[in-house]
């Protein structure tokens, strides 16, 4: 499995994010962590179910598994970028141990910290993230290779049972949406796209 | 009751039933009690923040939850706090062992607790500290109801009036000071 990271292919995160929002057809929670890896999720087409956040950079899939635990039947998502991820690298083995069927993470990798001055990360030079997953218990980690293979991978997700991490390299193009910066809008208008919004009442 | 038997049952009485933690000595006995008592979901996180962040999208996803952690994990869940759950306006209760008082060894607990209220009243969080069994129940009841009612976090901490503190982590005055005879 050492040559899944060199065979994949360098490929573009609106583009995935598009591919990805087109195949969710059954109301998935998308937790998308700071910065580009949300603006591409919003430029992608707003759905009720998804989440984003506006700072805690590394904690997309801490809260991705919240949702994953309170509501087992839903598909959950978190989407992060490997600077995020390489903040919160024992999110991972909280996950690999809880367990959750539900939850598949997705990180972006294109090596830099690429809203800050676009500085090195760690995935740039000796740093597997993959490997980093699969060591952390997350058995069913894989290199995505090509957009065929992504949307494979996605379709059979559920297929092992337990967490899926899907890691794919990508280029450096800036995110192409913006979500508002409003909180509470945010997080009302996400519960209601989960049902559990006491909102209802106000609704015209 | 002890202090451990209420803060569960309180929990329970208000559809509290998401444990994420931290481990800290002092809270052994709740989460050893939440984790053999099917009505709760336990996930140990390797980090606080982790913590608050799976409470935050437990309760967005309709599942009510605590998160626990001892004062120097506090210190770790600042920009969580900040970032998520105070301008989302989330209602994670957080339950917080306290060391660094009343009889600590570890200098570095006693400036890592020095800087937790400061911090909760900065970023306008509310918070208790329950030192007493007999108003346990009530202040934590009503802290719960409050908290998911406005939709705001409230931080319990727990004094050592309360559990006895750590008794592994307590100061030892090993030999009188002054001139060797």
């Amino acid at each position: 499995m050492s040559d899944d990271r060199s065979s994949a292919q360098t490929l573009n995160r609106a583009a995935l994010t598009r591919r990805l929002v087109q195949r969710l057809t059954h109301d998935e929670a998308v937790v998308a962590g700071i910065g580009n890896t949300n603006f591409d999720l919003i430029a992608a087409g707003h759905r009720p179910q998804n989440f984003y956040m506006l700072g805690s950079m590394g904690l997309a899939c801490p809260i991705a598994l919240g949702v994953a635990l309170a509501q087992p039947s839903r598909g959950v998502i978190a989407l992060e970028g490997d600077g995020s991820i390489l903040m919160a690298l024992g999110c991972l083995t909280t996950i690999a141990n809880v367990k959750p069927r539900n939850l598949t993470v997705i990180i972006w990798d294109n090596g830099i910290y690429q809203i800050t001055g676009e500085q090195p990360t760690a995935t740039a030079g000796a740093t597997d993230i993959v490997a980093v997953a699969r060591g952390a218990g997350i058995a069913h980690s894989e290199w995505v290779r090509d957009e065929a293979h992504f949307d494979a991978l996605l379709d059979r997700r559920f297929e092992h049972g337990g967490p899926r991490l899907l890691a794919a390299k990508i280029d450096d193009q800036p995110g192409q949406g913006r979500p508002l910066r409003d909180p509470v809008l945010i997080r009302t208008a996400f519960m209601k796209g989960l049902g559990t919004s006491r909102s209802g009442v106000l609704d015209a | 009751m002890t202090w451990s038997e209420i803060i569960l049952a309180t929990l329970k009485d208000n559809q509290v039933r998401l444990v994420a933690y931290v481990p800290d000595n002092i809270l052994t006995p709740l989460l050893k009690a939440a984790a053999a008592d099917d009505d709760f979901v336990t996930v140990g996180a390797a980090r606080e923040d982790e913590a608050v962040g799976t409470v935050a999208g437990a309760y967005m996803a309709g599942l009510r939850g605590a998160a626990m952690m001892q004062t120097s994990g506090f210190a770790l869940i600042g920009n969580a706090l900040a970032s998520l759950v105070v301008p989302y306006q989330l209602p994670a209760i957080l339950i917080i062992s306290e060391r660094g008082t009343m009889g600590e060894f570890n200098i570095g607990q006693t400036l890592v607790a020095r800087t937790m209220r400061p911090t909760l009243d900065a970023l306008g969080i509310m918070h208790h500290t329950l030192a007493d069994l007999a108003t346990l129940r009530f202040i934590l009841d009503r802290s719960i109801k409050q908290a998911f009612t406005t939709q705001t976090p409230v931080a319990l901490i727990l004094s050592p009036l309360l559990t006895g503190g750590n008794p592994a982590a307590s100061a030892q005055l090993i030999s009188p000071e002054g001139p060797r005879a």
